[in-house]
């Protein structure tokens, strides 16, 4: 007998606008001390499932519909109110996405560690103490004995995910649900913190289902995996098997969206390259594509396009941007913030510079001051052989219509209460381009059309959309005013990999028929290196390496570099046959 | 790729602010609160020269307090005067204080707000720090003070109160101003060359409108009964001329004797006072395009 066993679940939400089945009969196990990760993209209900089995499901819209879930002989969905609470955060615990969020700012960790103790009567206020500092300790954090009385602000993004790990773990739960608990991370504290995820797993006994979009992590991390489409369960196996032999489409297509540091793609393969979904009354039916492994040997022959690397459009020289740091009204500033600290790079026509580095190393405000959206304090911008460094809104006025940016958060950076089509020719009209709103829109609605939208897309509101295809529609308001370049800050880092092949394919697609040139900035080296042609490596402000990014890749000079590398989920067949094993 | 035009027809007037109207149209509450509402300022507005053989002017102790009948629909007060036309001839003056009074406090807190919460550093805090000079001032004693120096003035009264209330408006505005300001899509806005006053108005202003809205809405009764305490104080109206909070504390001392004193103002005043807050609340959902039904 497993320790959890799920069966023909279904959790469905009765919305307005009908039934939404997301959850719709799926049946999976977990074992006493395995590694269960369950992947799929946003919307397949991959958190609905576990959120089903903490209670968490919102009742009304959600509704469970039918199956058991068995844990430990006792039904998690019939149980009265009292005894599921007893089983949360005691005998089965969650972790979630977003660390910042999760804590509550106002009380000291001491305070939430020892709670989940207090509520559930396993220990006095004295040792629960005591139990928290130790547990502090076993999930890295130094000093633990003073910190445990810090308040969440004083922890950094991976700390907070650490002492989050520990609140889950201090009641020795059986279960520990994970849900995407390095999404929101960088790529370097996402490895530590899948490290100690499976040191305690080891250490404890403890059975996680682990949550995520990405296969790359669960390769690092699962015994067995369970992939999700659609509410349905499309596949499931033990890790290696699914590696190296997926027999579903989607699982094909999810395996292959993923660029990789040493695969030689121009153009990422995307699901749809493998899955073809059609719909038979009224039920989607998922079949692979005929063709598509001819169609993605075709994608690996797609020629680089020529670059003149004297024809630069881009030369930076010196740039420092220092903030002050101010105590109070009257008083004199304390001292300054080097957020960029003095860096010279060169972007050559049609090509793509990218920045690559941990959060705060300066790579955002390197982008920032670059458009002069924060001022430079010192060093040269010059733009097609023209200095702007510290041009005021005026003089960079017409200069905007030439260089754009697309941002990180596809959700806060489009105004929700304006219309597509108002996000759209708004930028055009401040700059004059087109006589009169109907030609205006024309061209918006040739916008959508090249950024793979629907023109009929134009009368609706930004939260009518998901996360990729707001992207989209970002770099549709960017091109409106035909800009030759554009600054990228983290344009993918915030979306599932599925969506994210699509996002970057569309980048490069545009970037050859509009000779646009780049910078990408993003934590992710893997996603730079296939996107960019140059690299900057940046730390603490400065670039400590650049160079061709196949070559940055290959031979890493500096250990920084190196550590960016050996953070990348590891996902070969190879790797995983010896982890396994 | 123009051949993308053939499905952007329906187009026309996709703003904002049609939208909008299409979505309050759709909210029952909110269409019959505006209903409700009409009526009443209609019959303030035509009611005293519609029935003007009642005027408040013609006093007839032989009349006082007659119970309503079909001659004085809501009966006479003390002074025999008609209380249907007290009570809409004091409407006039409600209304127009807490209309007047709100739209000069919306107007100068949204503006004063928005500046302060845009440009940030040291201009907010000098800014803010004036609104709080004004809030420490005692509301009375001030009123008092500009009755001294300028006399006792209608007007006066609707610019002493409007003063007063602005101050809180601007600190919500500030406040929403500097958590929307850091968002991407402003600094988007500003990488797409768009001025300050674009992006102030044009983008973070109808971001906002859900709390501006509501609060304008609380700020109404609220000035209503300010004006009936600065009345009670003999700062306000002053007979023959009325108010809703007059004609209500009056009617409230003689409530066991002469009941309908007291139930025919109090009836329109909470009337509209209910039909303001339902159209608050439709207009708060009505421009948030993610409440759209559609």
């Amino acid at each position: 007998m497993a320790l959890l066993e799920i069966d023909n679940l279904k959790t469905w939400f009765h919305t307005r606008n009908g039934v939404v089945k997301a959850v719709d009969d799926i049946s999976f196990t977990v074992e006493k001390g395995e590694i269960l990760g369950i992947v799929g993209e946003s919307g397949s209900g991959k958190s609905v499932t576990v959120h089903t089995l903490m209670g968490l499901v919102p009742q009304p819209p959600g509704r469970i519909e039918g199956g058991t879930a068995t844990f430990d002989e006792t039904d998690l969905l019939g149980a009265s109110p009292e005894a599921q609470r007893a089983l949360r955060g005691k005998r089965i615990a969650m972790i979630f996405q977003d660390p910042m969020t999760s804590l509550n700012p106002y009380l000291r960790i001491s305070e939430q560690l020892i709670e989940p103790l207090l509520i559930h009567g396993l220990a006095d206020r004295g040792t629960a103490l005591n139990k928290a500092v130790a547990m502090l300790e076993k999930v890295g954090i130094r000093d633990a004995a003073e910190r445990v009385h810090s308040y969440p602000h004083e922890f950094s993004g991976g700390m907070r995910q650490r002492v989050m790990i520990a609140m889950a773990l201090i009641t020795d739960p059986e279960v520990l649900i994970a849900d995407e608990p390095t999404t929101a991370l960088d790529v370097t504290v996402q490895a530590q913190i899948l490290r100690l995820l499976k040191e305690l797993q080891a250490d404890l006994g403890v059975s996680v289902i682990f949550i995520t979009h990405d296969l790359g992590v669960i390769a690092e991390l699962a015994d067995r995996v369970v992939v999700m489409y659609r509410g349905h369960i499309v596949e499931q196996g033990d890790v290696l098997s699914i590696f190296d032999q997926p027999q579903h489409p989607y699982t094909k297509g999810l395996l292959a969206c993923r660029p990789r540091l040493e695969s030689k793609f121009k153009v990422l393969p995307t699901v749809s390259d493998y899955l073809d979904e059609t719909e038979v009354d009224g039920q989607v039916e998922l079949s692979e594509k005929p063709d598509a492994a001819a169609h993605i040997e075709s994608l690996q022959q797609v020629a680089d396009p020529e670059i003149d690397e004297n024809d630069l459009l881009l030369e930076v020289s010196g740039l420092q941007v220092h903030f002050p740091e101010r105590a109070g009204f009257f008083s004199a500033p304390k001292g300054v913030v080097k957020a960029v600290d003095g860096i010279s790079f060169t972007v050559p026509r049609g090509s793509t510079l990218g920045l690559v580095g941990e959060s705060g190393c300066g790579k955002t405000t390197t982008g920032r001051a670059i458009l002069n959206l924060v001022a430079p304090t010192e060093g040269s911008v010059q733009f097609d052989g023209r200095e702007i460094a510290g041009f005021d809104a005026a003089a960079m006025l017409p200069l905007r219509k030439r260089m754009q940016i697309i941002f990180q958060d596809p959700y806060s950076s489009l105004n929700p209460r304006l219309t597509i089509e108002q996000a759209l020719t708004e930028p055009m009209a401040v700059h004059g381009i087109g006589q009169h709103h109907a030609e205006r829109r024309d061209r918006a609605a040739a916008l959508l059309d090249e950024v793979g939208l629907d023109a009929r897309f134009l009368r609706r509101y930004p939260h009518e959309f998901s996360g990729g295809q707001r992207q989209r529609i970002c770099v549709a308001r960017a091109l409106s005013l035909e800009p030759e370049f554009i600054v990228c800050d983290e344009a993918v880092s915030a979306m599932d990999v599925s969506v994210q092949a699509q996002v970057l394919n569309l980048l490069k697609e545009l970037q050859l028929r509009r000779n646009l040139t780049y910078i990408f900035i993003s934590h992710d080296l893997s996603v730079v290196k296939f996107m960019a042609d140059t690299m900057a490596v940046m730390e603490g402000g400065r670039i400590i390496e650049q160079g061709r990014a196949e070559e940055i890749y290959a031979n890493p000079t500096e250990a920084y570099t190196r550590g960016l590398i050996d953070a990348i989920p590891r996902d070969s067949v190879s790797f995983i046959r010896e982890r396994v094993e | 790729m123009i051949t993308a035009e053939v499905n952007v027809q329906h187009t026309e007037g996709a703003s904002l602010w049609s939208d909008a109207w299409r979505r309050l149209a759709q909210n029952r509450m909110a269409v019959f609160a505006t209903f409700i509402f009409a009526v009443i300022l209609l019959l303030c507005l035509m009611g005293p020269t519609l029935f003007g053989q009642h005027s408040s002017e013609a006093n007839d102790l032989s009349k006082a307090f007659n119970k309503p009948s079909t001659t004085h629909w809501f009966g006479t007060d003390d002074l025999g005067r008609d209380v249907f036309v007290r009570t809409l001839e004091g409407g006039r003056i409600s209304l127009a204080v807490g209309f007047l009074a709100t739209a000069v406090s919306l107007v100068i807190g949204v503006v004063y707000g928005s500046i302060a919460g845009y440009a940030g550093g040291r201009i907010d805090s000098f800014m803010m720090r004036i609104v709080d000079i004004l809030y420490s001032l005692p509301f009375t004693i001030f009123v008092i003070l500009l009755m001294v120096m300028f006399g006792r003035n209608f007007i006066l009264l609707f610019v002493a109160i409007g003063f007063v209330e602005w101050l809180t408006m601007a600190r919500i505005v500030r406040a929403q101003i500097m958590a929307l300001k850091e968002t991407e899509f402003v600094e988007a806005a500003r990488a797409l060359g768009y001025g300050d006053i674009r992006i102030i108005f044009g983008h973070l202003f109808p971001n906002i409108l859900g709390p501006v809205i509501i609060y304008a809405s609380l700020t109404v009764p609220a000035v209503m009964l300010l004006e009936a305490v600065l009345s009670f104080l003999g700062l306000g109206v002053q007979p023959p001329m009325s108010s809703w909070g007059l004609l209500i504390k009056d009617g409230a001392e003689k409530i066991d004797v002469y009941p309908w004193l007291l139930i025919f103002p109090a009836l329109f005043f909470s009337a509209t006072l209910f039909s303001l807050n339902f159209i608050g609340d439709g207009l708060r959902d009505a421009l948030d395009p993610k409440s759209s039904k559609d």
